[in-house]
């Protein structure tokens, strides 16, 4: 492999690593909270990417830039986040992890039959967001639109460790997840933090929509099953419910992904997918998870 | 200022608790002994909120507890450290303490610096993961987490499990001393020696009923304690 195949290839790998982590996060902290896997969490994905779909043009008529649509596709992902929460997953949340498991994957195929009768089974193609040149550095073409995607995705990850380090939403998202009854005798409500977490998540998400509709500009109603399950994946590996693993494993699944596409196109999935589970093999709670039963 | 009626507990079709009243009154230590399975801990959960009671009143400085959102009753300055501790393992020492005043956070270094004059430990280890603390070290965490939300009374519950018999000494000591400070405790203990030297009055728990109440003096020469607590 030449140097600037590796450098350009590593470059994508972050791309999509960034990606996967972010949506990854949603995932994670969602388990934190109530120890259930939100199956709908990848649609969230594909609602944010329509947002940006629709308002994009929008954006671009009162001559602003088209990246600014990211906002209201945030507000709409949180929206749809917190609804989903409210509306089904509130009631099952004493039935038990299976129903709650179930209703997530019925929100799951609701939401992509939803987008179908709305806006059709037809790929919808997404307006350029960025229009960056591509600049030289050390003889490799380094493309800055997918720079500058891999820094929206770190200042995010940043803006959110310093959010659950220093503010006391954060500092309650934190608590919540170790200890229920401590965080409530602290004063802690806890709706009020699951609510603030599928918010956030939601955000991410919609961020995460705008990165990956940057680089891939087609949209379509089932897109978020796909993302969603590496993203899932790259949270296990990375340790669920652990917030640096989430990113970890993003990025690494990202990598992994690119790099093997690299040398055996056909067969990138399988081989990620392999990995995937070789590293589950050997540590079971993940890369940053440790090695302890649940806590009764 | 704490007053209980007629608390009635079940879970699903257990009846744990039948009909339990007790009153603790500003400035006193109470204590709730019994065995193990007796009740005690479910007594304490259901005034904080933390599980639900079928019927019966609790009243806190004249606020009605069920019908307090649980994680509202800390603003009414009653704290609960909880049997087990449970500390947040996954922070640091001074987050711990910082958590315990979320509910208000006014004055919250002066609070923070009178705790650590309290348990210098705590202070030495103030960066350190709670998780890695000390049995021992751990209960000094889960009472300053306590004193941080500058509370008017604390439900204690078993503050000696699992530690050695010179650690107990020093957290009986410490409790007597935030007594001294006019912070009211009903305090439920295995510890029956122990929890009724310190005592201003006690209530002996049996199966979910209060058998003997009284002077906690007198109840360490009652023969049915000695008997059934004291192991004499």
């Amino acid at each position: 492999m030449t140097f600037s195949l590796f450098i350009q290839s590593l470059i994508n790998g972050l791309n999509q690593g960034a990606i996967y982590a972010l949506i990854a996060l949603g995932y994670t902290m969602v388990y934190g909270i109530i120890r259930m896997i939100n199956f709908a969490h990848g649609d969230f994905i594909m609602i944010g990417s329509y947002t940006l779909f629709y308002t994009i043009p929008l954006m671009i008529n009162v001559g602003m830039p088209a990246w600014l649509a990211v906002f209201i596709s945030i507000v709409v992902c949180s929206a749809v986040g917190v609804l989903v929460e409210v509306i089904a997953y509130k009631p099952v949340r004493k039935a038990g992890a299976m129903s709650a498991l179930i209703t997530a994957m019925a929100m799951s195929l609701f939401l992509e039959n939803l987008a179908m009768l709305l806006f059709g089974a037809k790929p919808h193609n997404v307006q350029k967001i960025f229009s960056l040149p591509s600049v030289n550095f050390l003889g490799v073409p380094l493309p800055l639109n997918v720079i500058l995607t891999i820094v929206i995705g770190v200042v995010m990850m940043l803006g959110l460790q310093l959010f659950i380090k220093k503010t006391k939403m954060g500092k309650a998202m934190r608590a919540v997840p170790q200890d229920r009854d401590a965080s409530i005798l602290a004063g802690i409500n806890v709706n009020r933090v699951i609510t603030y977490t599928f918010a956030i998540g939601s955000a991410l998400a919609a961020v995460a929509a705008l990165m990956y509709c940057a680089k891939y500009p087609r949209v379509t109603n089932d897109m978020g099953s796909m993302m969603g399950i590496k993203a899932f994946i790259a949270a296990v590996l990375g340790g669920i419910g652990i917030i640096p693993g989430a990113m970890l494993g993003g990025v690494l699944v990202g990598l992994i992904e690119i790099f093997v596409k690299l040398f055996a196109p056909g067969w990138y999935e399988a081989i990620t997918y392999a990995t995937l589970i070789v590293i589950l093999l050997v540590k079971p709670s993940g890369i940053l998870g440790k090695n302890v039963g649940e806590k009764v | 200022m704490l007053e209980v009626k007629n608390l009635e507990v079940s879970y699903g079709a257990v009846h744990a608790i039948h009909g339990v009243s007790l009153q603790v009154r500003d400035g006193e230590i109470v204590s709730l002994i019994g065995a193990n399975g007796a009740g005690k801990t479910t007594i304490l959960r259901t005034i904080s909120g933390l599980q639900k009671a079928d019927t019966g009143e609790i009243t806190f400085d004249g606020s009605d507890l069920r019908k307090t959102e649980p994680s509202r009753i800390i603003n009414l300055k009653l704290a609960h450290v909880p049997e087990g501790r449970h500390i947040f393992a996954q922070m640091t020492v001074e987050e711990n303490l910082e958590m315990g005043a979320f509910a208000d956070v006014k004055d919250m270094a002066a609070t923070m610096a009178e705790v650590y004059e309290r348990f210098p430990r705590l202070k030495e280890r103030r960066r350190q993961l709670a998780g890695t603390l000390s049995g021992g070290e751990q209960q000094m965490l889960a009472v300053g987490r306590a004193l941080m939300g500058k509370p008017k009374m604390i439900l204690m519950d078993e503050p000696s499990m699992g530690l050695s018999p010179l650690l107990v000494k020093e957290i009986f000591s410490i409790i007597k001393e935030v007594n001294k400070q006019g912070i009211t405790i009903l305090l439920v203990e295995q510890n029956a020696k122990m929890a009724l030297s310190i005592s201003n009055r006690a209530y002996v728990l049996e199966t979910g009923d209060i058998t003997i109440e009284g002077d906690a003096r007198e109840l360490l020469k009652d023969d049915r304690v000695r008997k059934a607590y004291l192991g004499q």
